[in-house]
């Protein structure tokens, strides 16, 4: 596969040393001179010094033949632009483009772009989910329906221990799927399952109504 | 008219004091407050601090009652999202363009933005200043 890559800096070296790994044909587009020839040092003649947003580039670099166009810069801006480029006036099938605020992701699914990886977003996650005491943790989107699959953990003091699932005041669009207790085997709810102390509880919920689930099964 | 005009730099505050003058309702951002000093002393709109990209700040700037939004930063990237973002999500009735580079300016309008490239005008009128003075001589 031919895949260009938009931005040289950390993101945009490794991407492209493991694509090149995996046998692709990779070419890196990057603004810095210094930057292209440390890439061109490490990896051979794959990066050209450049505009990723300008037509002009893009048409020397063959982008008209390129199966798949990644925009990693830190500018959220330049990635949407680089591949509204690439998709509309070089009718590249797959664009992908990271997103470093959070807020760009909807904005940018809007304006046409297939693939978004919002990596602030990824790097919040990971941590959230070497917290301990973090009451709800994002496990999956299912993006396109507007769903995320969460778990909450049940502190041992939270007065919602021994309640049965049916007297919890839960969220419509809440949907509790498996307990997994601190010492049985994971079990799916029934209505008048009973919870217990230390419990983690799989859940699919929508985004608007995480805090009163959390809330409900907490019971704080 | 209500007019959201982002960027506060020489064209950005012209405009936003013409408008000002007309009795129009302006509001002009920018990232950085001390461009707001080229603002008339007498400008009755609003200056906002913010990025034009940020839809949070784009709502504060009231861009959900406004008529007209007009894109004027140094970034033709920005400027081009911000565009976007005003005529997709907000949907506002008309929304203005600046766009340096004449070949990202062709690609924007025809995907339905009103764009204009200083570029292209200004080397256009230069032109024809250059070839009135030599028919004159």
């Amino acid at each position: 596969m031919y895949i260009i890559v938009i931005g040289g800096g950390k993101v945009g070296y490794y991407l492209a040393r493991a694509l090149l790994d995996e046998g692709h044909e990779i070419l890196v587009v990057e603004k810095d001179a210094d930057r292209t020839k440390f890439i061109c040092n490490e990896l051979g003649s794959v990066c050209v010094r450049g505009d990723g947003c300008e037509v002009a580039t893009l048409t020397e670099v063959g982008t008209g033949r390129a199966d798949m166009f990644i925009a990693v810069t830190g500018d959220d801006e330049d990635n949407l632009v680089a591949c509204q480029v690439a998709k509309h006036k070089f009718n590249v099938p797959r664009t992908i483009a990271r997103i470093n605020n959070p807020k760009n992701e909807t904005i940018f699914k809007e304006l046409g772009i297939d693939v978004t990886v919002s990596s602030t977003n990824i790097i919040l996650e990971s941590i959230e989910e070497e917290v301990p005491t973090h009451p709800l943790t994002h496990l999956l989107d299912i993006r396109d329906r507007g769903l995320e699959i969460v778990e909450v953990k049940i502190p041992p003091d939270s007065k919602t221990v021994g309640k049965l699932v049916k007297e919890l005041s839960l969220p419509p669009e809440s949907k509790l799927f498996l307990i997994i207790p601190k010492q049985e085997k994971p079990h799916v709810p029934t209505a008048n399952t009973v919870l217990q102390a230390e419990d983690q509880i799989i859940a699919v919920t929508t985004p608007d109504s995480e805090e009163a689930l959390r809330t409900a099964l907490r019971g704080s | 008219m209500k007019v959201v005009i982002m960027g506060c730099g020489r064209v950005g505050s012209r405009l936003a004091g013409l408008l000002d003058i007309e009795g129009h309702g302006v509001t002009i951002m920018d990232i950085n407050d001390y461009s707001f000093r080229r603002l008339s002393p007498d400008f009755g709109g609003t200056a906002l601090v913010g990025d034009g990209t940020d839809e949070e700040l784009l709502k504060k700037a009231g861009i959900e009652e406004a008529d007209a939004f007009v894109a004027l930063t140094q970034g033709d990237n920005r400027n081009v999202m911000a565009a976007q973002i005003a005529k997709h999500i907000f949907n506002v009735p008309k929304v203005l363009c600046r766009i340096y580079d004449p070949l990202r300016r062709e690609l924007f309008s025809s995907l339905g933005i009103e764009t204009f490239s200083p570029t292209t005008i200004f080397a256009q009128m230069l032109k024809e200043k250059l070839e009135a003075e030599e028919e004159a001589e």
